[in-house]
């Protein structure tokens, strides 16, 4: 089933996407990475570290440019002015390239997104030539305002980030679904392979994660357990569940019973 | 002079240039992004960008983050 994921033009065929953070290692890192499949996959941007271990593995080292497409991602920004930096210094850092994960967070105890803020911040890159994947919360009119302003993908959570505490709001993410006219992804929330199967039934184009792969006991296989998931997830959303009814339908044929 | 580098006093050459100052942090041939007093100055300004006392320098790079990422998850 040829079935892209089409963002900004450019087709994907995982529905899957993975960030990097949280893992025991780099080796962790790009062996889960490369069990899940994913072609997308987020990055941070921080500080260099001066004068410490300046042989020590880069993360660009197990991830090629030319076998993965890099989301930066403003993740820990609080505010528009660090998220549209982040953005700017991640263009520079990637050679021009300009496909990024914006989210501006409101709270340290919950990440919900500062939705005005991500707002602001949103209609400043699109202006600036980003290509904006953005973070909000499951809430339908901002994913579409969101939309309007020339976002190329919305991506409401299912749950707090890093909660795993799978889709709380699915009627939401259904109405959200509903009304895009891009791509709309999943993303933070999902614990484990029913919590991205339910989310992809739900008809959303895909789903990011990250700390229900790397904080699973075994992340490696846990990455591929999502990776099924997915697919499985979109097979049963495309093929059209049957219809849930009250009472019980037998599966055999009465005529020719003998008893 | 000194010049303020990812937050803390750093001490280079007076006519220090962006390349000079990689290079000798030994970070030569790493993928840098690198900003002064706020602009982003372009990897191909590198050699010729000279640096004045008291510029606020930040070098970044990629590492490891996803949806989760918070404080602590720096693995590089």
């Amino acid at each position: 089933m040829n079935d892209p994921l089409i963002i900004a033009g450019v087709e994907y065929h995982s529905r899957l996407l993975v960030g990097t953070g949280k893992y025991k290692d780099m080796q962790e890192s790009k062996l889960a990475t490369e069990a899940s499949g994913a072609e997308i996959v987020t990055i941070a941007i921080r500080r260099s570290n001066i004068g410490q271990n300046p042989d020590e593995p880069n993360l660009l080292d197990i991830l090629p440019l030319d076998k993965y497409t890099l989301l930066p991602n403003t993740a820990g920004c609080y505010n528009v002015e660090d998220a549209v930096r982040t953005c700017r210094l991640a263009r520079e850092l990637l050679d021009g390239h300009d496909l990024v994960k914006l989210e501006v967070l409101g709270d340290e105890k919950t990440l919900f997104p500062d939705v005005t803020a991500t707002l602001e911040a949103a209609k400043i890159l699109v202006k600036d030539g980003f290509k904006i994947m953005v973070y909000t919360n499951d809430d339908p009119i901002m994913a579409k305002r969101l939309e309007e302003v020339g976002c190329v993908a919305v991506m409401p959570l299912a749950a707090p980030i890093g909660s795993g505490l799978g889709i709380r709001n699915p009627y939401n993410i259904l109405e959200i679904v509903d009304n895009a006219t891009v791509p709309v992804l999943v993303d933070a929330g999902v614990g484990t392979a029913s919590d991205a199967a339910m989310a992809m039934e739900l008809g959303v184009d895909g789903i990011l994660m990250n700390t229900a792969i790397a904080a699973a006991q075994d992340p490696v296989l846990m990455a591929h357990a999502m990776k099924n998931a997915t697919i499985a997830g979109r097979q049963a959303f495309k093929a059209g569940r049957m219809p849930r009814k009250r009472y019980a339908s037998a599966s055999s044929p009465i005529d020719g019973t003998f008893f | 002079m000194n010049i303020v580098l990812n937050g803390k006093q750093q001490s280079v050459a007076d006519q220090c240039t962006i390349s000079d100052l990689i290079s000798q942090l030994g970070l030569a041939d790493k993928r840098l992004a690198v900003e002064v007093n706020l602009d982003i100055i372009p990897r191909s300004e590198h050699p010729q960008h000279q640096l004045s006392a008291d510029d606020k320098v930040e070098i970044v790079h990629a590492i490891g983050g996803g949806c989760k990422l918070h404080g602590d998850a720096n693995i590089d």
